[in-house]
């Protein structure tokens, strides 16, 4: 199956309550590179139905210009989470978030449940995509086998809070409790070739230590981070975003790639250091991350 | 849609609306007391959503009482419809 590849940026997602109106229609509009519409942790349990018709009709009615859109329903296993596929699947966001998955035959049982909703609906299997939160030990310990189950999961996250919770830490802000399943989420993503979110930075004054985690994680390998504040949007999408140094960089690499590849040379120097497929391909990320045209330079 | 008793759904946050329902005898007729900060401006686009929406549940008679704080329509029928269905014993998925 080919499923249609995501052609937004990915740095900042930002969460929104399913039940707030206020917000979920302004939810576009600070900058994020996607909204999360959350049926989830963020709305009451006597309000799940509210959340999810309000996040019915905004689908319908929103456009959320230049925004990715994804749902994150609650857990199928809850009271709430199949009526929240049968609701939000037929509406066909960008993607669906599916919290809290720990196996393999779980992954399996949801995606059943989300293609059967195509099927009554006649609707493809191959646009709405899939994000998988890998948010316990076992969860952890499984990622790789869930993440690489469907052509259409194509981004894995790590939910901190509730993995935290399920490893019994006290989590402090060095996330030194969670950084093995950090690495290990990251890992697997890599090796389905996918992209992977890190979790919520959840003390929103503290503007450096959210800096330092991004940066942090960006050098994990992880594509962009979840966010519940729009005051952390900037400083996340400045960490992802290429600076002009690497911007200068990167379009050396890749000008003399195409001039060496020309004359038949696979590997060359460029002010001194050796430049070969790996550094290209991480050269053309980075013009791609600052929305450069390789034929442009 | 039978309406079995009182519900309600929104709130009174900025660009919510709080739906209150009833239900009346039959050949009572649609009861709106309909109260919003935009009334001058939206009123009559409002009660027209209302009617549009009880028009789609098949409600002919129901006691409403609304008060609106600048919702937009996904709003409005979002938190009609939630009141109504609660009202109908028939929303699904949620805790009481």
């Amino acid at each position: 199956m080919q499923v249609k590849q995501t052609t937004f940026k990915r740095r900042t997602m930002l969460y929104i309550p399913g039940n707030n109106p206020a917000m979920l229609q302004q939810g576009s509009v600070y900058g994020a590179d996607g909204v999360l519409l959350d049926l989830e942790d963020a709305v009451a349990l006597n309000q799940k139905d509210a959340a999810r018709i309000l996040v019915s009709h905004m689908l319908q009615y929103i456009s959320y210009e230049g925004c990715e859109v994804t749902v994150r329903v609650n857990h199928i296993d809850t009271p709430f989470g199949l009526e929240d596929l049968k609701q939000i699947v037929p509406l066909q966001p960008d993607a669906i978030r599916l919290p809290k998955v720990e196996t393999l035959e779980e992954i399996e049982r949801i995606i059943t449940v989300i293609e059967r909703i195509e099927d009554e609906h006649q609707l493809p299997h191959d646009q709405m995509k899939v994000h998988v939160m890998i948010e316990t030990a076992l969860g952890v310990q499984n990622v790789y086998d869930i993440a690489k189950f469907s052509p259409r999961i194509d981004a894995i996250s790590i939910g901190g809070q509730d993995l935290a919770a399920d490893m019994q830490l006290v989590k402090a802000n060095d996330g030194i409790g969670i950084d093995y399943a950090r690495k290990q989420i990251v890992m697997a993503a890599k090796a389905c070739k996918i992209d992977v979110f890190d979790t919520v930075f959840v003390d929103v004054e503290n503007e450096d230590g959210l800096r330092e985690e991004a940066e942090y994680i960006k050098k994990l390998g992880f594509t962009g981070k979840a966010i519940i504040n729009p005051r952390q949007i900037e400083i996340v999408n400045e960490v992802f975003t290429p600076t002009e140094l690497e911007i200068r960089k990167a379009a050396k690499i890749v000008k003399a790639f195409e001039r060496n590849k020309a004359e038949g040379i696979g590997v060359f120097a460029v002010d001194g250091k050796m430049v070969d497929a790996p550094v290209v391909q991480r050269a053309l990320r980075v013009l791609e991350m600052a929305d450069i045209d390789v034929e442009s330079l | 849609m039978e309406l079995k008793q009182k519900a309600q759904a929104g709130s009174f946050e900025s660009s919510d609306i709080l739906v209150m329902v009833e239900p009346v005898e039959k050949g009572a007729g649609r009861l709106i007391e309909l109260k919003s900060i935009v009334m001058q401006q939206f009123g009559e686009d409002l009660l027209k959503q209302i009617h549009a929406n009880l028009d789609k549940f098949a409600i002919a008679d129901v006691r409403l009482i609304i008060n609106d704080k600048g919702a937009l329509p996904p709003t409005v029928s979002a938190r009609l419809e939630t009141a109504l269905k609660r009202a109908a014993q028939l929303q699904t998925g949620t805790l009481n």
